[in-house]
């Protein structure tokens, strides 16, 4: 029974693998083997897709501009989050319950509503095509999940806290960059890791708000699937690639995902 | 927490309400503007009052949408939600193994959404992809890009292999705050592990699982780009959820007013839901 018990999460685990080992199996397959039949993994070697990306600017800047984005979203949300989370989790005052409700309604607005709206409201300011402007489309989901994370973890620093600090004479941006902020560093990490998460995987709007300048990477893999034919390689080997930013991100966090789940309620 | 009444707490809440109001009410109002009014091109516009809304709620391809938007969210969380409990139930606490399962489990929630769907595309076409040969090889005929069956099978699929992992997540996070004393005293009356399981893990569990439940039903009424890019809402309109209706007419066809009224609806559907799901929630705060 006990040695049963493995079984689950290991099957778990290979259920999850199995199709990315296909991803990385294409990616070192030449077109030829691809299409000419089926092959556990590469029989003709090959490293040809990935110095295609490597050396061609349109393929690599998509990775450029994705995490340029990204990273400026991810600062953005947690910057302006965090003393948002501050007031709700320690003062109550006029509308403070409908102002978070109506936070997270954000979070739960499906984006192809937004997507057109998003495309004239940003064309109208003359931010369309750049980091910003899908920095801060993505502002509207992240910044409620930020808020909503932080507000957790804060709520779970005692409020004896601040007192002791006024009382020993910290002024409030005193106190809330070095005593506050550090006490919340790990729902600090945790917030950042969720908005990396949901700015990095989003497409549709990140689309529909960049054309050349800011193109991020997944959207160029499907521009370049449905005009240069069918290069399952090259595709391959870009899927690999945004694999990697995740995984790096994950490996930092890996210590806080499970406790930051349960302490800062999300 | 007892919170002091402070009405300057407003100043730090003001970036924030900046910022979303800049996102959320512009784009809103523009949708309730288009959704009321009829144009011919060149911004010229004509009142149209309730009229998309009720070709719309008559349109039998927005019935047949939400219908398949529904079906496939129930189906979705009736996976998942015990999958992932039953596979929170039996990772290991302690050790080297913790972190690699955590580590590997994530792994998919950071692959963004249109490589999933490309992926799994690769993985399930039936002449070179591993899982589409190995269904043909069993004898049974799948074809995703042809039977709508199959393309339901490995949407569904998809979708388990995406987001499992997230009710995962938050259930073990509920499951390692559980004291070991209490299990300890479980053992010492002798509970069977489905009473331990019944009467002390779900009990506080339930916190972590309204919001894995809320999120999974969010995300998934939501969902656009993974069976865009898997199926292209193919074969027919087999797969062509909400999401993909709605961008198929507002930046494939233009047709503002019908989208906008499209919108709309569509969005109160998910505030409602969710109003009903945050009630549940506040309610287990204040308990």
């Amino acid at each position: 029974m006990r040695r049963a018990i493995w079984l689950v999460p290991t099957l778990y685990i290979v259920f999850l693998m199995l199709p990315i080992y296909w991803l990385l199996n294409m990616s070192f397959k030449t077109t030829n083997e691809i299409l000419g039949g089926f092959t556990l993994w590469p029989h003709d070697f090959t490293v040809a897709n990935y110095v295609t990306i490597y050396s061609d600017p349109t393929w690599y800047l998509g990775y450029v501009n994705s995490l340029t984005y990204v990273s400026l979203n991810t600062v953005i949300s947690v910057g302006l989050a965090l003393p948002a989370a501050y007031a709700f989790s320690r003062y109550r005052f006029v509308g403070d319950k409908h102002l978070f409700f109506w936070l997270l309604t954000n979070r739960m607005a499906p984006p192809a509503v937004f997507a057109l709206p998003f495309f004239q409201l940003y064309s109208a300011v003359n931010l369309f095509d750049t980091h910003i402007a899908v920095a801060l489309a993505h502002t509207l989901f992240n910044i409620p999940l930020a808020v909503w994370i932080l507000e957790g973890f804060m709520s779970g620093v005692p409020k004896e806290l601040d007192e002791a600090a006024y009382v020993d004479g910290y002024s409030f941006p005193r106190f809330f960059f070095k005593i506050f902020v550090p006490a919340i560093k790990s729902g600090i990490g945790v917030a950042a890791f969720f908005c990396f998460m949901f700015s990095w995987v989003e497409l549709l709007l990140a689309k529909t708000l960049t054309s050349v300048e800011a193109k991020p990477i997944a959207a160029t893999m499907t521009r370049t699937a449905s005009t240069a034919g069918y290069d399952l390689g090259l595709l391959a080997a870009a899927g690999c690639l945004t694999i990697i930013p995740g995984a790096i991100v994950i490996y930092f966090v890996r210590n806080y995902i499970a406790k930051g789940f349960a302490l800062g309620r999300v | 927490m007892n919170k002091t009444e402070n009405q300057r707490a407003w100043f730090f809440v003001a970036p924030v309400l900046v910022l979303v109001a800049f996102n959320a009410l512009i784009p809103l109002m523009t949708v309730v503007n288009y959704s009321v009014q009829e144009t011919f091109g060149n911004n010229v516009f004509f009142w149209q009052g309730v009229g998309w809304f009720e070709q719309l709620l008559h349109s039998e391809r927005f019935q047949a949408a939400l219908g398949r938007q529904i079906v496939f969210t129930a189906i979705i969380l009736a996976i998942e939600i015990p999958l992932g409990v039953a596979i929170a139930l039996t990772m290991p606490r302690k050790g080297p193994w913790v972190s690699v399962c955590l580590v590997l489990m994530a792994l998919p929630l950071l692959i963004p959404w249109n490589v999933v769907g490309a992926m799994w595309n690769i993985f399930a076409l039936p002449e070179i992809g591993l899982l589409g040969r190995a269904i043909n090889a069993l004898g049974i005929d799948y074809n995703m890009t042809q039977q709508p069956l199959a393309a339901w099978f490995t949407t569904i699929l998809m979708d388990v292999w995406h987001w499992t992992s997230l009710v995962v997540l938050l259930a073990y996070a509920g499951l390692i705050s559980i004291p070991d004393a209490y299990y300890q005293a479980a053992e010492i009356d002798g509970a069977r592990p489905w009473a331990v399981f019944r009467y002390i893990q779900l009990p506080k569990m339930k916190q972590v699982l309204t919001i894995a439940i809320l999120l999974r039903f969010i995300d998934s009424f939501m969902i656009y780009t993974e069976p865009f890019v898997l199926t292209g809402g193919g074969p027919g309109n087999a797969t062509t959820f909400l999401s993909i209706d709605l961008v198929k007419v507002a930046l494939g066809q233009f047709d503002l007013g019908p989208a906008a009224a499209m919108s709309l609806i569509y969005f109160i559907m998910t505030l409602l839901a969710s109003w009903v799901f945050y009630t549940v929630m506040t309610k287990n705060d204040a308990r």
